[in-house]
């Protein structure tokens, strides 16, 4: 029983992780329909920044700094690799995000220079707390709460606020937007900073709990990410939270028993079930070509 | 055996609520050239996509050469929300991919030009004749189909030549001028030896002579390669002159039918397109 | 005028010919006369064979239009079939001592070996005729994988086939580390000891080698795969796929039929990935499921964007200057270095790797259609025909 809780709540805290990264797939991919295959490393190189700063600096300033620098990161890559694409055809921007995930990853290597870097001590999160019973860290109650207050927030920001309004409009119909005078390149810029920021949150949580970075980091946990946002119906934020707490709680079971090896494959066997069953997720609109 | 080659029997396409196409039954006798008219979003293109295998429409049969190519019923969800009429006038559901179609013998254009755009004249012409080639994979690979590729080379550079368009054979099909992508499509659908032509607004963007040599063309081709042609078209100028028999939907339901001097001064016919002002 | 596709003219096949049999004939010339440890013939040696994958992927991506990712895992397929089938018998025990030796106790060559003997021209017959037969396994199995594989994920489109081939490369490399099936593909551990390119140097009777063909045989192997892709692409069925990539739509109206060609596209291209993947192996000379991760996939991509998507000889070219690049000349930037006693900066370990990756995202931003474009060699090299006397444009149908 003991075991199980404990199970069951990192596997919470795993999925709102995922859940985290699995928003900032989710939003893009609903207004560039792009695979943003360099999400995952903009998770990583947060977590080698606060490697790196919480070296010279106290906790407490390096924390607001690793998240201005990682939406400056997000903000960044956009403006450089995946703007000047618009009008090309979308497998040109798809291998413009894998060069970018690979330039993150190599640039992570020659900064660590190929050492797991240990991740700082974040104080009281990383304390222990016991619940039912379970040893854990405070940091596995605190993610999924945090994943609510900010999907709610998130919510909010998109149904209530002018900008949001603009990002569901870019959403629905990029092209009539631009023509209506929306500022595009604006509610894309916004759009990969609330992703970078929130994929910064997640690996303040994400690297307490496995507090080793490697430039490799980010691969799984982003591929894993995507997969909770096609799970979810890709476009939906409600569905890709759902998927992530899914996938995240799943494969933390399978690795508590002899499977661990599938822990990975299960989540893209999964992908492809859904594709071939529900290809548009559980929340997902249905879209169909013009003949 | 009736003479007709192609019989659309009640088809009914429903699109969630909307219903696109309603009961619509048509008759394409052999030989003949049949029109299909009706003003903007009346549903025609929808009504060929049923034909062709694009859509699977949500009820009624489709009928060629006197056998059902296409069969579909009210199932699965569509049962409950089904606000079409014969709901149980059909029982099978055939169902087959556009290409089996082609593969019987009917061929179609589209009404936005839907040529292959980094391929030549040429080539365009002469894919469509991989179908209806005698090779496999293999024999094509290392070449043992020389022969059936000699010929299908040499039935292409035919093809083109009737169409005129063999000074053009090299360039890439879209580098043509309208009018000739318009012909280069027809082409290809020719190259697929299809018995039944379907035209998706061959004359759209033509400006009135264009038109006019196209209204000879058509004719040309049908008594070359014996043809049926079933076609929709806006341009009444170009249905009037060549059609046999004409069919007028709107909203999705057939409100007149008749050869064209009947459609032309059918009441309800002028009431559908009044205020839609033709241009040519 | 309109724009006119240039056709691929008989000299400019020739020259083509001739270029690929002037590099096999130099690779043999300069291994046999260079010293062989140079890293001239790594990169030869890896770039034929990534060359024969990135074509493989072209074929797929290029002239298909199915944005597949999975090439990784038909790789690793072909490579694991490829080992499993050629570890000697006398050595297997030591390779899965961890599994108590391995439920497979034969080896291709060993077969042949049977046959022809062992020593002199018949062990050679033997190696030959074993690395070919298991060559050609490991590509039906990549191909037999790809099959099953297309069944459910062929009918998605772009990026969601691109991520589920992905995840399917992922499932694969997991099910092959499963410890269940460890006394076939050693679990997580390594497979070693089988033939690879240096056993195909000659040596006389006293053990010494007189003729190196190490890198020509991967060159000569990647050559005739490829010249087979692009027969195909030559054929009929190539214009289908063809059709395919520009409009699927309009490909299934004119009696293409999809899901088919969509298939075999797909399993072709997994075909020469799988021999893609053994060759690979002989390269390495070891087979571990850990080394073809995604990372691999993307590195492939990459080339086929370098070189232009749906351009063979730029899938070849590009797969050389990758290679030669990342192995070989940008080896400088890895090592500190002192001018005049004053440290260099940024040089150190890894910074290779930046740089390079900085080049790959210039030529993806900015040279989008790559080296070649989607031309080919012959049509660049073919002799220009002298410009004839603008005709005026004749309206045809008059």
């Amino acid at each position: 029983m003991q075991f199980f809780v404990s199970q069951i709540l990192s596997g919470i805290s795993l999925g709102g992780q995922y859940a985290l990264i699995a928003i900032g797939y989710t939003m893009v991919y609903g207004i560039l329909r792009l695979i943003n295959f360099a999400h995952g490393d903009v998770f990583m190189c947060a977590g080698v920044m606060m490697v790196f700063m919480s070296a010279s600096m106290p906790i407490y300033a390096s924390i607001p700094l690793m998240l201005v620098l990682t939406v400056l990161l997000g903000f960044v890559i956009e403006r450089a690799a995946y703007k000047p694409l618009r009008t090309a055809p979308r497998m040109s921007v798809m291998i413009s995000a894998i060069g970018v995930s690979y330039l993150l990853q190599n640039l992570a290597l020659y900064a660590t220079g190929g050492q797991p870097q240990t991740y700082p001590t974040l104080p009281f999160i990383s304390n222990s707390v016991t619940i039912l019973g379970a040893p854990t860290h405070w940091v596995t109650v605190i993610t999924p709460v945090l994943v609510v207050l900010l999907v709610l927030a998130l919510q909010w920001l998109i149904n209530h606020t002018k900008i949001g309004m603009a990002m569901r409009a870019v959403a629905k119909d990029f092209e009539t937007s631009q023509l209506m005078g929306i500022k595009i390149n604006r509610v894309i810029s916004v759009t990969f900073i609330i992703g970078s920021f929130l994929a910064a949150v997640g690996s303040l949580l994400y690297f307490t709990n496995y507090p080793t970075v490697v430039p490799l980091s980010g691969a799984m946990p982003g591929l894993k990410a995507f997969v909770a946002a096609v799970f979810g119906g890709i476009g939906s934020i409600p569905g890709a939270v759902i998927g992530a707490f899914i996938i995240g709680i799943v494969e933390t079971l399978i690795k508590g028993t002899s499977y661990t090896v599938f822990s990975d494959a299960f989540t893209f066997a999964l992908l492809i079930i859904i594709l071939v069953v529900k290809p548009t997720g559980l929340f997902g609109e249905r879209a169909t070509d013009k003949v | 055996m009736s003479n007709n080659i192609l019989s659309v029997e009640n088809i009914t396409m429903q699109f969630g609520g909307v219903i696109a196409v309603n009961n619509l039954t048509i008759e394409v006798p052999e030989h003949k050239i049949v029109a299909l008219i009706g003003p903007n979003g009346a549903g025609k293109t929808t009504a060929f996509n049923c034909i062709t295998g694009v859509y699977e429409p949500t009820n009624g049969r489709v009928r060629f050469l006197d056998e059902t190519i296409v069969e579909n019923h009210p199932h699965g969800k569509m049962k409950k929300s089904y606000a079409g009429e014969n709901a149980g006038l059909y029982t099978h559901v055939v169902s087959p991919t556009p290409d089996t179609i082609t593969q019987l013998g009917i061929a179609r254009t589209f009404q936005n030009i839907r040529l292959w755009k980094s391929m030549t004249v040429f080539e365009n012409v002469l894919t469509a004749k991989h179908m209806r080639a005698r090779q496999n994979v293999f024999s094509a690979t290392f070449r043992g189909n020389a022969k059936e590729e000699k010929r299908m080379r040499e039935e292409t550079m035919q093809l083109l030549q009737e169409q005129g368009l063999e000074h053009h054979k090299d360039d890439l099909a879209t580098s043509l001028p309208y009018g000739l992508q318009r012909r280069l499509e027809i082409a290809r659908a020719l190259a697929t030896n299809p018995k039944l032509l379907l035209l998706d607004e061959p004359a759209a963007g033509m400006n009135p002579q264009e038109t006019q040599e196209l209204a000879q063309f058509i004719r040309e081709i049908r008594e070359k390669y014996g043809l049926t042609v079933f076609l929709i078209e806006h341009h009444m100028d170009l249905v009037m002159k060549i059609s046999d028999y004409i069919y007028v939907i709107d909203f999705g339901s057939e409100i007149a039918q008749g050869v064209p001097k009947d459609v032309q001064n059918n009441q309800h016919v002028i009431d559908a397109y009044l205020g839609v002002v033709e241009d040519a | 005028m309109p724009k006119t596709k240039q056709q691929t003219s008989g000299s400019g096949k020739l020259i083509t010919l001739l270029i690929v049999a002037a590099f096999m004939a130099l690779t043999i010339i300069l291994e046999n006369t260079m010293s062989p440890s140079s890293l001239l013939f790594t990169v030869i040696k890896k770039g034929a064979v990534y060359s024969l994958v990135a074509v493989s992927m072209n074929l797929l991506n290029g002239f298909t239009g199915l944005f597949s990712l999975g090439q990784a895992g038909f790789m690793l397929l072909g490579a694991y079939t490829y080992a499993i089938f050629m570890i000697p018998s006398d050595v297997r025990d030591s390779v899965y001592y961890l599994f108590n030796g391995s439920s497979v106790h034969f080896s291709f060559q060993e077969m042949f070996g049977a046959i022809f003997g062992t020593a002199g021209f018949g062990g050679a017959v033997s190696l030959v005729l074993g690395v070919l037969v298991a060559i050609i396994c490991a590509g039906i199995v990549a191909a037999i994988f790809a099959y099953l594989i297309g069944l459910p994920v062929l009918r998605l489109k772009s990026d969601y086939l691109a991520i589920a081939t992905l995840g399917f490369a992922e499932i694969i490399r997991a099910i092959f580390q499963w410890d269940k099936l460890g006394p076939v593909t050693n679990g997580a551990n390594m497979l070693k000891n089988f033939p690879t390119f240096a056993d195909f140097n000659i040596k006389n009777a006293s053990g010494q080698i007189v003729l190196r063909l190490s890198a020509f045989v991967p060159v000569f192997l990647s050559a005739v795969c490829i010249f087979i892709i692009v027969l195909l692409i030559n054929s009929s069925y190539g214009r289908a796929f063809k059709a395919i990539r520009d409009d699927e739509i309009a490909a299934e109206a004119m009696g293409v039929n999809l899901a088919h060609h969509k298939r075999l596209s797909f399993c072709i291209s997994s075909f020469f990935a799988g021999v893609g993947g053994a060759l690979f192996a002989m390269f390495t000379t070891m087979v571990q499921a850990k080394v073809f991760t995604s990372t691999m996939t993307y590195e492939i991509l990459l080339i086929v964007v370098i070189g232009g998507i749906g351009s063979v000889s730029g899938s070849c070219i590009a797969s050389l200057l990758y290679i030669a690049a990342s192995e070989w000349w940008l080896r400088f930037l890895d090592n500190e270095t002192y001018i005049n006693g004053t440290r260099v900066p940024l040089l150190r370990s890894g910074f290779r790797m930046v740089v390079f990756s900085v080049i790959i995202m210039i030529v993806v931003l900015f040279f989008r259609q790559g080296i070649m474009g989607s031309r080919e060699l012959p049509e660049l090299l073919r002799r220009r025909p002298k410009k004839q006397p603008a005709v005026e444009e004749v309206r045809t149908h008059e």
